[in-house]
């Protein structure tokens, strides 16, 4: 696994005591919230509704036992006893006091770990596919490049006052987990005919206030242009981006209002340019960073107490069916530990769930877990002959729900119950749509299905990606629901699309059960997805299912007031 | 003819805790929305609010919440000062648990 060096160790502890400085400085009134908010944020610490609350990076979602275990003991010595996953692939503490910040601080950097967010205009984090460096499907592991891009972006003179802040994600799969197209830049690791390994370049992605999916800029760039490429696209951006109006500022904005191949020739010329600067010392980090990376050692086992288990018990089997995805190591699966239990918050864990998974990584799992950005938590490398006993003790701690992409593994933001900027709340409806699909006890049938929630068009929950989106309002003073239908987050990437007035929060539920039914009577057959059926027969069923008394009077105040 | 003003609240965070804090009538800072005092003249409002945006060793992210009078004291007009009040619906935490 990827370690900091000892600058990023000296780095992280003196940000460290110059915020517990701040923070007493803060304190004590020599210095103004005015002064103090820029330093907290950029120490992940956030004023939310009820408390403080305070994010930590987790890069790439990866991490080991130990730092799993130091995540648990700041939920229990300084939260509330649990932590929430984030669709970032960060954990957030919603109850910290300020005083206690800087002793989480260090707790943290004691397992090199911390809260610094590369905030302001920069390129921020790079994020990866959740199942890097094991899915099967994979060409080969991104996070090697997204370091390089990190380190790379970091401090970099030019890059440090953009027209506003910029994404990246990096998929090493073609089956992308990582959202690329809802990213400034995304990057797929793809193979030419040669065989050589590179990058397509998808460029002005992105959710929030104006969602565009992202547009292939290169299909193919080599490794060793990569980061001149990606200068060139930054710097293009840099110079056209709309520094006067914050909503247009982002480079999704650009490419729209110039058109892509207008952006790709503008790019070319500046590519051509900046190439030279770059002398190959950027590949010689790359394969030190891959080194790094290097998969764990393997065993070579049979697998028969996997198969058996499977034939003797029904539910290791279901957990096993939805749970469970292809390694690219014989006789070994991925396992994704569902934070879904129905009726609880998506991607809360508590702090002795923690502790439990931590230890699985440690016994069965290489000492490595993973955050998905769908909020379960992902044990990457488990030999499949260990699946029984890790299921019976998953299990036993509430964490062995079986319900990986279905209907009731929801994405949802913290929402009002949270959030400072919510306009309405997303947890209880997410809660509230596993309960009831639980109590209907029909989701398997349903099969593949994702609901992504947003608490307000900031859109962390994803929601206009999700097959079924739901994005929380405020309607003059009541809490309002609209639903967009036929999102995917994949490399089919698209918006979905809005079915009509929303729905208020006693009117949601319903309506969604309304589509799926709409869904089960529609389909061909058990093998045609949710998504499949609704680019089959389009937005037209699930409209007048979900609107029957087209022109009754309260339809009509209903659409005025959307 | 202008339009009736609201009542209100002055509320914000507390700078230590981060809890939700209301303004009472004898200028302390209180955890209960029933104990906070009910501004229901806007130039008087308005003075609250200032006086209490100078406190800032004691708050944060001080603001005028609209209300409406109750029995039991002010009553939020919006669903956002109604959690505010009561804490998050999916746990037992905050003011709920407080109480
Ligand atoms: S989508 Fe809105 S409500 Fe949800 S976490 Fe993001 S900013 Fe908060």
């Amino acid at each position: 696994m990827y370690r900091y060096d000892e600058f990023d160790a000296a780095f992280v502890a003196e940000r460290n005591r110059q915020f517990r400085a701040q923070v007493e400085r803060r304190i004590d009134g020599s210095l103004t919230e005015e002064e103090f908010r820029p330093l907290r944020l950029m120490n992940g610490l956030y004023l939310q509704l009820h408390a403080y609350m305070l994010r930590v990076a987790i890069p790439y979602g990866t991490l080991d036992s130990a730092k799993m275990r130091q995540l648990a003991y700041l939920a229990e010595r300084w939260d509330k006893g649990y932590g929430h996953f984030t669709t970032r692939q960060n954990i957030q503490y919603n109850w910290p006091e300020l005083r206690d910040v800087p002793d989480m601080l260090d707790a943290l950097a004691e397992v090199g770990m911390h809260a610094i967010q590369t905030s302001g205009n920069t390129i921020r984090n790079v994020t990866a596919d959740h199942f890097a460096g094991a899915a099967a499907d994979e060409i080969a592991d991104p996070r090697p490049v997204a370091e390089l891009i990190r380190q790379w972006s970091t401090d970099h003179p030019e890059f440090q006052f953009l027209p506003r802040k910029f994404k990246i994600a990096v998929t090493g799969a073609p089956n992308d987990r990582a959202v690329t197209a809802a990213h400034d830049i995304g990057l797929r690791i793809v193979r030419n005919d040669a065989g050589e390994i590179g990058y397509a370049v998808l460029v002005g992605g992105g959710l929030g206030r104006t969602p565009m999916i992202g547009k292939v800029i290169n299909g193919f760039v080599s490794q060793a242009d990569l980061l001149p490429y990606l200068e060139a696209i930054v710097s293009v951006w840099n110079l056209l981006g709309r520094r006067d109006n914050k909503y247009k500022a982002r480079i999704k904005i650009t490419v729209h209002e110039h058109g892509i191949d207008a952006i790709r020739e503008m790019v070319e010329a500046r590519f051509a340019e900046v190439r030279p600067q770059f002398s190959g010392v950027d590949l010689e980090l790359l394969r030190g960073i891959e080194a790094q990376f290097a998969a764990p050692a393997f065993r070579n086992a049979p697998t028969d107490a996997y198969d058996a288990a499977r034939d003797a018990d029904p539910v290791f089997r279901a957990w096993a069916d939805t749970n469970l995805s292809a390694h690219r190591a014989p006789g070994y699966a991925i396992v994704e530990i569902s934070l879904k239990a129905h009726g609880a918050t998506p991607g809360d864990a508590t702090a002795e769930q923690m502790r439990v998974m931590a230890d699985l990584a440690e016994r069965f799992g290489h000492d490595e877990l993973r955050i998905s950005h769908e909020q379960n938590v992902v044990l990457p490398h488990v030999h499949k002959s260990d699946l029984p006993e890790l299921h019976a003790i998953l299990r036993a701690h509430g964490l062995a729900t079986a319900n990986i992409g279905l209907v009731s593994d929801i994405i949802a933001c913290p929402g009002m119950d949270y959030c400072a900027l919510a306009t309405a709340r997303s947890i209880p409806i997410a809660q509230e749509i596993a309960t009831r699909f639980d109590e209907l006890k029909i989701e398997h049938e349903i099969g593949a299905l994702k609901i992504k929630i947003s608490g307000c068009i900031n859109a962390c929950g994803h929601h206009h990606v999700g097959h079924i989106g739901i994005l929380g309002l405020d309607r003059a003073g009541v809490e309002n629901y609209q639903i967009t239908l036929g999102g995917d987050h994949t490399q089919d990437a698209a918006l979905g699309e809005r079915t009509g007035p929303g729905f208020s929060a006693e009117e949601i539920v319903p309506a969604i059960e309304t589509i799926v039914t709409t869904y089960l009577s529609e389909r061909e057959g058990p093998g045609e997805t949710f998504l499949e059926t609704y680019r089959r027969v389009g937005m037209g069923p699930f409209k007048a299912a979900l609107y029957p008394a087209k022109g009754t009077s309260k339809d009509e105040a209903r659409a005025d007031a959307a | 003819m202008p339009r009736p003003f609201t009542p209100k609240v002055v509320t914000a965070n507390a700078l230590l805790e981060g809890d939700v804090v209301y303004l009472a009538e004898d200028g302390s800072w209180t955890r209960r929305l029933s104990e906070a005092e009910l501004l229901t003249d806007e130039a008087d409002a308005q003075i609250r609010l200032i006086e209490a945006e100078k406190r800032t060793s004691e708050v944060v992210g001080v603001y005028l919440a609209d209300m409406a009078p109750g029995d039991a004291g002010p009553e939020p007009v919006h669903f956002r000062e109604a959690f505010r009040r009561t804490g998050p619906s999916n746990r037992f935490h905050g003011k709920q648990a407080d109480a």
